[in-house]
C-alpha cells in the first residue's frame, strides 16, 4: 500500500476492484464503512462476482474475468476526453509533458520493435528524447503530437464505452456511471483509492492491471495524498516483510536489483544502478545504490568483505535468467533441480497445474518441507485416492519433514500491508519438537558449515566467511537478527567536510558500534554494515522502534506516527510531497498533510522529500525516479510503456477484440510460455465457460483446512454457478458436479447463486464458474480436489505472477 | 442461607422475587455470593499479530502460566488488541477462530523422512534430519556449482537446489533464510509474494 489501512477513512471515494475486501480483509474495510459513514464517500465495486464488498457498494458494475485493462483504458478515454483529470497535479507530477520518441508506434495490438520468435520487445523506440544537455525534453502546452499527453490520447481513444461493453460484458451505462464518479475526483479537493488484491494480479497481464489504475490515480491527482494512493491488500500477514527481504531471485535485500551475467564486475553493477537525474534539480534517490549495496556486503561478510576484494562482489551469485517459481518448477519437471527446500509454502497446491507440480517433484532426489502443519507438498508421493492418484513406490523423492513454529511461537517482526513492522513476542514454546525458523536455518548452515571445514569442497571461502555474530550459533534471536537488518556503523561515520575550513575536525554523526539512525548516513567505503537499507532505523541506538505502542494520532488523519515502524522512513505515505501543490500549499486545506513552511517542509507525516527543498528548486515528489515524476510511459514494462488489453492465456472469445485480425497479440505477445504448457492450455469449443478461483472468509489459503472452527463453518468444497448456466445444464443446488480443464478436474457439490451471472460480451453470453481454492487431501475438513488442478502454467510477463483468475472449463454433473 | 451461584441466579431471576428475598433478610453470604473467579485473571498475556492477511490486526494471547521455565503454558483465549489502531479489538471470523489452527491435530510434532520408494514416514531425530540434508546440500553444491559461465565470467551460481521462503515467518526468520541462500550461492529462489 502507498498509503496505510487508517487512511482509508479520509477518501471520498473508494474504488474496489480485483479483490474483495470486505471478505478477505473484514478488518481493514472498516476503514472503509468508516469513510461511508463519516465522509460520506462512495464505494464502487467492479468484480464478476456479486461479493459482499459489492452488497454494500454505492455503485456495483460486473466485468468479465481477465478484461480489467479494457475497462480501466476506457476510464483514461473518459478522463481525457471530458477534461476530467487534475491538470496542475499531472503536470507537476507525472510525465505528461515530456517527449517520446518519433519512431515509436502502436499498431493492431503490438508496440513497435516485437520480436515474435523471443515473445519480447527491443524496446530502442521506446522512451524519451534527451536533449544534449541530457535531460528529456518536455513541452509545457502539451500540444506536440509526440508528448505523453498526446499519445495517451490516441492510445486510448480505442477504448469507447462500446468497446468497452462488448470486450467485458459490463453495461454501458454501469460503466458510464463508474467513469462519472471517479471523474469528480478530478477536482482538487476530492480524492479517491483503489484497493486490490490477487484479483488483479494473478493475470498474464497482472502488472499492467495495476499499472493501468496508478496511471488514472496520477491523472486524478491522487497520489501521495491522504485518501488517496493505490493500494495492495496482501494475502498473509508477513507477506509484506519477506517481500521487503527480497526472498526471490531478481532482487538482493532492500529490493536492490541483483546482478546478472551481464555484470561482469563490480563498477559496472553499480553503475548500471545509480541512474543520473533526467530532470534539472531531481533527486534521483537510486543515486546512493553504492552506499547500500556496500552496507550490505559488509552485513554479509564483515572483515572479509574489503575494497580490495570489490566488497565480496564475486561471491554474491549472478543470475542468468528467471528463477520464479514457473521457472524453477520447469526445470525441475526438465530434471534439472535435484533439490528443493520448502519453508512454510505449500506449493503442490499454490502453483498452477497440480499436474506438472508432482511430476516435477517426483524428480527431485531430495525434498524438505519446513512447515507447522502437514501439508499437501510433504505428501505428494502419498497415494490419496483420486484426489492425490500417485504410486509411491514409483516416487525416488527423498522426503524430509522438519517441524516448524507457527506466528504464536516465534518472537519476531511482521510487516503489514500499509508497510507497518510491529514487534510481538511468542506466547508459548512450539509444540513437540517443533523450532522456530531461523534455528532451523541456523542449525542447517551450522551443519554444512562444519561439514566444508572438515571435508573442504567447492568454493568454501563464502561459507567459512558469512557473518554469525550470534550468540548462540544455532539459534540467532530476533533482536539480534533485526539489529542487523537495522545495521551499525563499524567505524565513526563523520560529518562532511566544511568546504570553507576543509581541515576543520568534523563531527561524529554515529559512533563507531552504534545502531544505524537512518539509510541516510550509511555509506560507500564500507564503514557501514546494514542488512536491509530500507530497513534502516527500525531498530536505533535507543532501541527497537517496532516495539512502540504509542496511539496517539495528533493531527486527526489517522497517522500513528508512534505505534512500530513504517519503512521507509518511519513514513505513512509516499510520495507525500505530491499532497501539495507546485508552490507547496496542500491541494485540500481541510486534509493538510504536508506543507512548505518557508524553510522545511512539515506536517502529519515524514516527508518524502529532501527537508530542506524549497518549492522554487522543483524537486519532483517521486524521488526513486531519475525524472523525479511518475511515469504514464513506463519503458519498464515488458509489453508495452502503455497497458493495452489482452485477452487470458485461455479466452473464451478466441479473438483480441482490440485487434481481431491480428492472431500474434490475442493475449499477452510478452508473457513467457514454455514448451508444452502452450500445448496444454484450453480452446472455447471444448472448454466454453470462463472460470475464476476465489477465497472465502471463513479459510485462509490451505492452512485453516487444519483448525476445526473453519472446519466447522466450511466444512466442504464448492464451485459456484449463476442460476441461468445451472438451468441450461440441468444442474440443482448441491449437485455434485465434474468441472474440467484441458490440465485436470476437480469434483465438487454446486452452489447456485444470484452473485455470477452470463455476461453479453461481443453479443454472446459468457458464463463464469468461480471456484473457491481452499481445500486439499489434508486436513480437519472434508477432502477435496486441489483447485490448481484447473489452472494453467503461466504468469504475468513482468512478475511471472500464475493466471489464476482467468481460464477455461466444461462443466458437467459428476 | 446456603446457596450457590446457579441457585442464587435461578432465584434472582425471577426478577422481583430476588430482591424481596434480600428484602426478608436471606442474603447469600458474602463468600458465596462472589462469582466464579475469572478464568482469564490467571493468565499471561502476550500481544501478538494474527498471521492471516496483512491487515494484520493486533491479538492479545491468553496463556496458562507464568512464563516460568518449568512451566508448559497453553493458549486458553485469544482476542483483539483493543489499543491496535487498526483492528481496534475486532477480529474476523478467520482471526477470532485462530486459537484452533495453533492447536491443530495435523501439526508436525517430530522430524521425519519418507525413504525413497516408501509409503510412509518414519520418526527421527533433529540431528539425523539436519546431517542427513546438510550432507545433501553439500553433495549437490560441490557437484553443481557453476563458478564462471561460457564467457569466463564468475557467476558462482548454484541453481540445482531450490528455496521456497516462507511468508509466515518473521522478517528475521526471512532475512537469515535469504542472507544463508545467498552465502551458498543460490539463485533459485522465491517466495509465496509472487502468487
Amino acid at each position: 500500500m502507498t498509503n496505510s489501512w487508517n487512511d482509508i477513512r479520509n477518501t471520498d471515494l473508494v474504488l474496489i476492484m480485483g479483490g474483495n475486501a470486505a471478505e478477505a480483509h473484514p478488518c481493514g474495510f472498516k476503514w472503509v464503512t468508516e469513510a461511508m459513514q463519516h465522509r460520506k464517500a462512495k464505494l464502487v465495486v467492479v468484480d464478476p462476482r456479486f461479493t459482499r464488498s459489492a452488497a454494500v457498494a454505492d455503485v456495483y458494475a460486473p466485468i468479465r474475468v481477465g478484461t480489467d485493462i479494457a475497462f480501466l483504458g476506457g476510464v483514461i478515454n473518459y478522463l481525457l476526453s471530458n477534461d476530467k483529470i487534475h491538470l496542475d497535479y499531472a503536470k507537476f507530477n507525472t510525465d505528461i509533458s515530456f517527449l517520446t520518441k518519433p519512431d515509436f508506434k502502436f499498431e493492431n495490438g503490438l508496440f513497435s520493435g516485437y520480436d515474435e520468435a523471443k515473445r519480447s520487445y527491443n524496446k530502442a523506440s521506446w522512451g524519451y528524447q534527451l536533449g544534449d544537455d541530457g535531460y528529456v525534453k518536455v513541452d509545457e502546452t502539451l500540444q506536440d503530437p509526440l508528448c505523453v499527453y498526446q499519445r495517451l490520447k490516441a492510445h486510448y481513444s480505442r477504448y469507447t464505452p462500446e468497446m468497452v461493453s462488448r470486450i467485458c460484458g459490463t453495461p454501458q451505462d454501469k460503466f458510464l456511471q463508474v467513469c462519472q464518479l471517479l471523474g469528480e475526483m478530478s477536482a482538487p479537493d476530492k480524492v479517491s483509492t483503489i484497493l486490490y488484491a490477487l484479483g488483479w494480479t494473478q493475470h498474464s497481464v497482472g502488472s499492467q492491471n495495476i499499472r493501468t489504475m496508478a496511471m488514472i490515480q496520477l491523472l486524478l491527482g491522487n497520489m501521495g495524498r491522504p485518501g488517496g494512493g493505490v493500494n495492495a491488500l496482501r494475502g498473509h500477514a508477513n507477506v509484506q516483510g519477506i517481500t521487503d527481504m527480497n526472498a526471490y531471485s531478481e532482487v538482493l535485500s532492500g529490493y536492490m536489483l541483483a546482478p546478472t551475467d551481464a555484470d561482469t564486475n563490480r563498477t559496472e553493477y553499480l553503475a548500471r544502478r545509480t541512474p543520473k537525474p533526467l530532470r534539472p534539480n531531481q533527486m534521483a534517490f537510486t543515486q546512493n545504490f553504492p552506499k547500500w549495496h556496500t552496507s550490505l556486503m559488509k552485513a554479509y561478510y564483515g572483515n572479509a568483505a574489503t575494497a580490495e576484494n570489490d566488497f565480496a562482489y564475486d561471491w554474491i551469485p549472478k543470475r542468468e535468467g528467471g528463477y520464479d517459481i514457473l521457472h524453477i518448477f520447469e526445470m525441475m519437471h526438465q530434471g534439472k533441480v535435484n533439490g528443493f527446500l520448502v519453508q512454510g509454502f505449500n506449493p503442490l497446491a499454490a502453483v498452477p497445474n497440480k499436474q506438472k507440480l508432482s511430476a516435477a517433484l517426483s524428480k527431485l532426489k531430495y525434498l524438505v518441507v519446513m512447515d507447522p502443519l502437514e501439508t499437501e507438498t510433504s505428501e505428494f508421493w502419498k497415494n490419496y485416492g483420486p484426489l492425490n492418484d500417485v504410486k509411491p513406490e514409483e516416487i525416488q523423492t527423498e522426503v524430509f519433514r522438519f517441524p516448524s513454529s507457527c506466528f504464536a511461537e516465534e518472537t519476531g517482526s511482521f510487516t503489514n500491508s500499509s508497510r507497518v513492522i510491529s514487534w510481538k513476542e511468542a506466547a508459548l514454546p512450539p509444540p513437540g519438537e517443533a523450532k522456530v525458523d531461523s534455528e532451523i536455518v541456523a542449525r542447517l548452515f551450522m551443519k554444512i558449515r562444519e561439514l566444508y571445514a572438515k571435508e573442504g569442497g567447492t568454493l568454501p571461502e563464502p561459507v567459512a566467511a558469512l557473518t554469525w555474530p550470534y550468540i548462540n550459533a544455532n539459534a540467532p534471536t530476533a533482536a539480534e537478527l533485526l539489529r542487523e537488518i537495522n545495521g551499525r556503523a563499524l567505524q565513526d561515520v563523520l560529518a562532511p567536510a566544511d568546504p570553507k575550513n576543509p581541515n576543520a575536525p568534523r563531527a561524529v554523526l554515529v559512533k563507531a558500534g552504534d545502531q544505524m539512525p537512518n539509510f541516510a548516513l550509511l555509506q560507500a567505503d564500507g564503514s557501514t554494515a546494514c542488512g536491509n537499507w530500507i530497513y534502516a532505523g527500525c531498530w536505533q541506538q535507543s532501541g527497537n522502534m517496532t516495539a512502540r505502542r504509542d496511539t496517539a494520532d495528533p493531527t486527526g488523519l489517522g497517522v500513528y506516527g508512534g505505534w512500530g515502524w513504517s519503512w521507509p522512513a518511519n513514513r505513512r505515505i509516499l510520495y507525500n510531497r505530491a499532497s501539495a501543490d507546485k508552490d507547496g500549499k496542500p491541494w485540500d486545506p481541510s486534509r493538510r498533510y504536508l506543507a512548505w513552511t518557508g524553510s522545511a517542509w512539515a506536517g502529519a507525516d515524514v516527508p518524502d522529500m529532501r527537508p530542506n527543498a524549497a518549492p522554487e528548486e522543483g524537486v519532483g515528489s517521486f524521488i526513486m525516479n531519475p525524472e523525479g515524476v511518475a511515469r504514464l510511459h513506463a519503458i519498464g514494462m515488458a509489453e508495452g510503456p502503455f497497458p493495452e488489453h489482452y485477452e487470458p492465456f485461455e479466452t473464451p472469445l478466441g479473438v483480441n477484440l482490440m485487434c481481431p485480425d491480428n492472431p500474434k497479440a490475442v493475449s499477452n505477445p510478452a508473457a513467457r510460455v514454455f514448451k508444452g504448457d502452450l500445448e496444454a492450455f484450453g480452446k472455447k469449443e471444448e472448454f466454453p465457460y470462463a472460470a475464476t478461483t476465489y477465497r472465502l472468509t471463513e479459510h485462509h489459503h490451505f492452512w485453516t483446512k487444519h483448525a476445526r472452527s473453519n472446519a466447522v463453518t466450511q466444512p466442504a468444497a464448492f464451485v459456484e454457478i449463476g442460476e441461468d448456466l445451472a438451468r441450461e445444464k440441468g444442474i440443482k443446488q448441491g449437485d455434485r458436479v465434474r468441472v474440467k480443464s484441458n490440465r485436470g478436474e476437480v469434483v465438487a457439490a454446486c452452489v447456485v447463486t444470484k452473485r455470477m451471472r452470463a455476461l453479453q460480451v461481443d453479443g454472446k453470453p459468457v458464463h463464469t464458474v468461480g471456484i473457491p481454492i481452499h481445500w486439499g487431501f489434508k486436513g480437519v475438513t472434508q477432502n477435496g480436489y486441489l483447485a490448481n488442478s484447473l489452472t494453467p502454467f503461466v504468469g504475468d510477463a513482468n512478475s511471472q505472477t500464475p493466471e489464476f483468475k482467468a481460464f477455461l472449463v466444461n462443466l458437467e454433473k459428476a | 442461607m446456603d446457596m450457590n451461584r446457579r441457585k442464587f441466579l435461578q432465584v434472582s431471576g425471577a426478577g422481583l422475587v430476588g430482591s424481596s428475598l434480600v428484602a426478608l433478610g436471606f442474603s447469600p453470604t458474602a463468600a458465596l455470593a462472589q462469582t466464579r473467579q475469572f478464568k482469564l485473571a490467571r493468565t499471561t498475556e502476550t500481544r501478538s499479530t494474527c498471521p492471516y492477511c496483512s491487515v494484520s490486526c493486533g491479538l492479545v494471547i491468553y496463556t496458562l502460566g507464568d512464563k516460568a521455565k518449568n512451566v508448559k503454558p497453553t493458549i486458553v483465549h485469544i482476542e483483539g488488541d483493543p489499543d491496535h489502531p487498526v483492528n481496534r479489538g475486532t477480529l474476523c471470523p478467520k482471526g477470532a477462530g485462530v486459537m484452533d489452527m495453533i492447536q491443530s491435530p495435523n501439526r508436525v510434532l517430530h522430524p521425519q523422512v519418507r525413504e525413497p520408494g516408501s509409503k510412509d514416514w518414519k520418526r527421527i531425530s533433529w540431528d539425523e534430519a539436519l546431517t542427513r540434508v546438510a550432507k545433501h546440500m553439500k553433495a549437490d553444491r560441490d557437484a553443481n556449482l557453476i563458478k564462471t559461465n561460457a564467457a569466463g565470467v564468475t557467476v558462482n551460481r548454484w541453481n540445482s537446489t531450490a528455496l521456497l521462503v516462507s511468508s509466515a515467518a518473521s522478517n528475521e526468520s526471512g532475512y537469515l533464510t535469504v542472507k544463508v541462500a545467498r552465502g551458498l550461492g543460490m539463485v533459485a529462489l522465491d517466495t509465496q509474494a509472487r502468487i
